[in-house]
């Protein structure tokens, strides 16, 4: 205890652990990768606007994916852009995270049976944190989904690898 | 202002009668079968006869008949200064669908050509870039195709359910 035993008041110190400090810088500021597939993006740009306003959590949108942290994957995967996601997920740094929003990232969606040129869900080509159920996703459940990556980030240790 | 009656007696008169068909069944508006050796002479009278005067291709559409075994292309096409619409349709069977391209005569069908190839897999000879247009280049099979069975994997992702 000989450090605890010297002055403390001047000196603005607080005492933690470092695996609190980084998940909490790191869910503080979630920088998501700006673009979006179909008509759920427009909802995730509603999320992005004034009246819900991401930007009170720290997410803001980044151009590009090396600076991003999250990729929300925001409408109908189709075939052909399947090997362009997985590129764009491959070319972030670590740590990095996935949504998938809505039903078509989920599952295939509507296009499930019929819809030939559609990947019946971006977790046939990358990995996914959380998923986020609607058509599309009202921005509260867009929200509650980065909530939901934030407890997951909060459990996170350093010395524990990340399990997918 | 032409009927579709009226401008079939002027093809008549000038392509002869095996070339082009007149058809009506009361329920569409009636449509003039061309043979695939003629239509591009008969597209490009059309667009360039003085009362006919068709200057815009509205649609070009593929089409599967499965029952007959062939494959069709429709023309929808009208004049914005006479005001009158005219269809046509081409007829080729399906294991040689070869088609004439009319992207000479209408610029509009270079891209609605691509996409009747992609879709019901109509080859339109004489076009300049026969690519297909929403599919991947190596892609398997034409979509649109009554009998089309999709493919189990492509480029390693499992594409049905």
């Amino acid at each position: 205890m000989g450090l605890l035993d010297k002055k403390f008041e001047d000196s603005n110190i607080i005492i933690t652990s470092l695996d609190k400090a980084f998940n909490w810088a790191r869910l503080s500021s979630i920088w998501y990768m700006q673009f979006g597939l179909a008509c759920c993006a427009i909802e995730m740009m509603a999320t992005a606007a004034s009246h819900y306003d991401f930007d009170r959590f720290g997410i803001i949108p980044r151009s590009s994916p090396r600076q991003a942290d999250v990729m929300i994957v925001a409408g109908t995967v189709t075939i052909k852009m399947g090997p362009r996601i997985k590129r764009l997920y491959e070319q972030m740094s670590e740590p990095r995270y996935v949504i998938s929003m809505g039903s078509c990232a989920t599952c295939g969606g509507p296009y499930w049976e019929h819809g030939y040129h559609v990947l019946k869900g971006v977790d046939r080509v990358i990995p996914v944190d959380v998923y986020v159920p609607g058509c599309p996703p009202r921005p509260e459940a867009l929200l509650e989904g980065f909530l939901k990556l934030h407890e997951k980030i909060r459990s996170e240790s350093l010395a524990k690898k990340k399990t997918a | 202002m032409k009927a579709p009656e009226e401008i079939y007696a002027i093809l008549k008169e000038r392509f002869g009668e095996e070339k082009i068909e007149f058809k009506e069944d009361g329920k569409v508006v009636p449509w003039i079968i061309v043979t695939p050796d003629a239509i591009r002479d008969v597209t490009k009278f059309l667009r360039d006869d003085d009362d006919l005067d068709f200057d815009y291709l509205m649609c070009l559409s593929g089409v599967h008949y499965q029952k007959e075994n062939t494959l069709g292309v429709t023309y929808h096409i009208n004049s914005t200064r006479k005001k009158h619409s005219l269809t046509l349709k081409c007829i080729v069977p399906e294991d040689n669908p070869h088609v004439p391209s009319i992207e000479s005569v209408w610029k509009t069908a270079n891209w609605h050509e691509r996409e009747a190839y992609d879709m019901v897999g109509i080859m339109f000879d004489g076009h300049p870039d026969l690519r297909r247009i929403l599919c991947p280049d190596d892609w398997d099979g034409y979509p649109l195709r009554k009998d089309y069975k999709v493919q189990e994997y492509y480029r390693g992702m499992k594409v049905p359910y």
